[in-house]
């Protein structure tokens, strides 16, 4: 478990911290991440995030949930067991592909599902159980926060940074340690 | 550039659209190879596509006004001139019912003389069973009100936003939650009970409880899609400013979910008559497998696989010049989509899709470019004093 200390300022606005965070970049500060309680539209282009992957990742569920239900459908009804269901043919799996389809979209939808929301937990390490890493625990209420590395604004000393954060509208500023890596 | 124009250029290629309808009719009634029915069972295609296009153009402003959605502020006025086609949509749909009524055509099985009568040579057990349903009085007194309330609320719809444009406030806002309120209502039911009646009793043999959402939804999407095709048209000439990536991502995502949803009812209705195989649901799709297969299954393919393919993506549905590609293959499955609502009921195994059926798909859609063109000049392009305006002007999604 890796730990690593950042500087956080603290807003009571949303559209007081994107101001903020424009403010301190026009300054040449870079902020890392933000936490806010509720989805902000437009602030992962402030902060200049790049664009989630996930959608890549249900493809791959989804293809491999189909995938498996046609291989176990087809060894289930066709291979290992023909059932005669109503007179329906049996013998060939395009024949009965109609029957098939509900069970091949279920499946696919439930892999999909499934891998996306355990692979979103695994990637953000927001399994249950997991200690929480937001700055304070105000934000997931009212509050929200900027976190700034002095790693990566060497230029400005930590005293500076700190100056310029409580300068952009913040309510406080503090410096604290979290989780960065688990493994 | 506030006021759209009508420019002569664009009304003289839509009325050689219509030249080319009329001129495909002459063509049919002269030749004797081609069978009135064929005209009237593609009058009946056509008038209903775009009459149903347009009527989505009334739903989606009264869904919206309901759910006091904002995004769609900035589009009303598109939508509202496809609406605008309603009243003379409404008409070329009661020409034809004139037309089965007084037997010019047999598309309407159940209307034929002596089909009811025990005595007759053709007598019906079955649709004799339905003519409490199924006669011509109470057929006929449906169709008006249908029609009749459906145009009566489009052109309300239409008054109240050029009254708010002038007026402003947010009376004529609240009002239109009650008005859309009440019409999605009736909407909801008279639209299935349309579709029993114009569609499903085509194959009066035949029922079917799912069809009026399949009707329904395949309406949406060919309103969603002749929206989306004006909205880019509209851009491409550069009016229509206030529209970003973001409404027309909106709109890629309508015509996305609407596409699955039309292909879940399709294929809902479809397996379980296929499973059951039960003589009397069969016969609706017997004639569409034998006789129609290819065009059949390809049509199914073109609603189904063509947005997911190409629509899955977030950029592509961004992308409005992949988006208009795209919704114009969509556009025209649909339309053979209605063709095969109408058709294999219709002309049993001789329909086809020949000079005639094209020809007319032309003319009516000149007509329909035609009135939602000039509707469209008629008013400024995007309404003034909507209360959600500024909210759709900042509509921003990611």
């Amino acid at each position: 478990m890796t730990k690593e200390k950042f500087i956080y300022g603290m807003y009571n606005d949303d559209d007081l911290m994107i101001a903020g965070i424009k403010q301190l970049q026009s300054k040449g500060i870079h902020v890392r991440d933000a936490y806010s309680p509720f989805p902000i539209h437009g602030l992962e282009d402030v902060l200049g995030m790049k664009w989630t992957r996930i959608a890549i990742a249900a493809f791959i569920f989804g293809i491999t949930g189909l995938t498996l239900a046609i291989l176990t459908i087809n060894y289930m009804m066709i291979m290992d067991w023909p059932l005669n269901i109503g007179g329906k043919p049996n013998f060939h799996f395009y024949q009965n592909l109609p029957a098939f389809i509900p069970i091949m979209f279920e499946f696919t939808v439930l892999c999909a599902g499934h891998g996306m929301a355990i692979t979103y937990f695994f990637r953000n390490m927001t399994l249950p159980g997991l200690p929480a890493r937001n700055p304070h625990p105000r934000t997931t209420d009212d509050h929200f926060a900027i976190e700034i590395a002095e790693c990566e604004n060497k230029k400005f000393s930590k005293e500076e940074i700190e100056t310029m954060i409580a300068e952009s509208g913040t309510v406080a500023v503090f410096e604290k340690e979290r989780i960065v890596k688990f493994l | 550039m506030d006021q759209f124009t009508f420019t002569d250029k664009s009304k003289k290629i839509f009325i050689a659209l219509i030249l080319i309808g009329v001129a495909t009719i002459i063509y049919g009634v002269l030749d004797s190879s081609v069978s009135s029915h064929r005209i009237w069972t593609s009058a009946l295609i056509n008038g209903w596509f775009f009459f149903s296009t347009a009527m989505m153009g009334t739903v989606f402003i009264a869904i919206n006004s309901a759910s006091q959605s904002g995004w769609i502020v900035v589009l009303k006025r598109v939508f509202e001139a496809v609406s605008m086609y309603v009243p003379i949509g409404a008409i070329t749909l009661i020409l034809v019912f004139i037309a089965s009524s007084l037997h010019w055509n047999h598309i309407y099985h159940w209307m034929a003389e002596g089909i009811t009568d025990p005595n007759s040579s053709h007598y019906d057990a079955l649709i004799a069973h339905k003519e409490p349903y199924l006669n011509l009085p109470f057929w006929w007194g449906r169709a008006l009100v249908i029609l009749g309330t459906w145009v009566g609320f489009t052109y309300i719809y239409r008054r109240k936003s050029l009254k708010e444009d002038k007026e402003g406030g947010t009376k004529i806002y609240t009002g239109s939650m009650v008005t859309s309120a009440i019409f999605l209502v009736f909407f909801s039911y008279s639209s299935v009970v349309a579709s029993w009646d114009w569609f499903m009793s085509i194959d009066a043999h035949w029922f079917s409880t799912l069809y009026g959402w399949y009707v329904f939804s395949g309406m949406w999407i060919a309103g969603m899609i002749m929206v989306f095709l004006l909205t880019h048209y509209l851009m491409g000439k550069g009016y229509l400013k206030e529209v970003n990536a973001s409404h027309i991502h909106d709109l890629g995502k309508f015509i996305f979910g609407i596409s699955f949803l039309w292909t879940y009812l399709f294929f809902s209705q479809f397996m379980l008559i296929w499973y059951a195989n039960i003589p009397e649901e069969v016969t609706y799709y017997i004639p569409r497998l034998n006789d129609y297969t290819w065009s059949f299954w390809g049509m199914v393919i073109v609603n189904f696989v063509v947005p997911m393919l190409f629509l899955m993506s977030k950029t592509t549905k961004r992308n409005r010049n992949v988006l208009a590609v795209v919704s114009v293959i969509i556009f025209f499955g649909h339309w053979m989509d209605i063709y095969f609502l109408i058709t294999p009921g219709a002309m049993k195994a001789d329909g086809q899709i020949g000079i005639i059926e094209i020809g007319m798909l032309f003319g009516y859609l000149g007509l329909f470019l035609f009135v939602v063109f000039r509707e469209l000049s008629k008013a400024p392009l995007v309404v003034k004093n909507h209360p959600l305006l500024e909210e759709s002007k900042h509509h921003r999604i990611n």
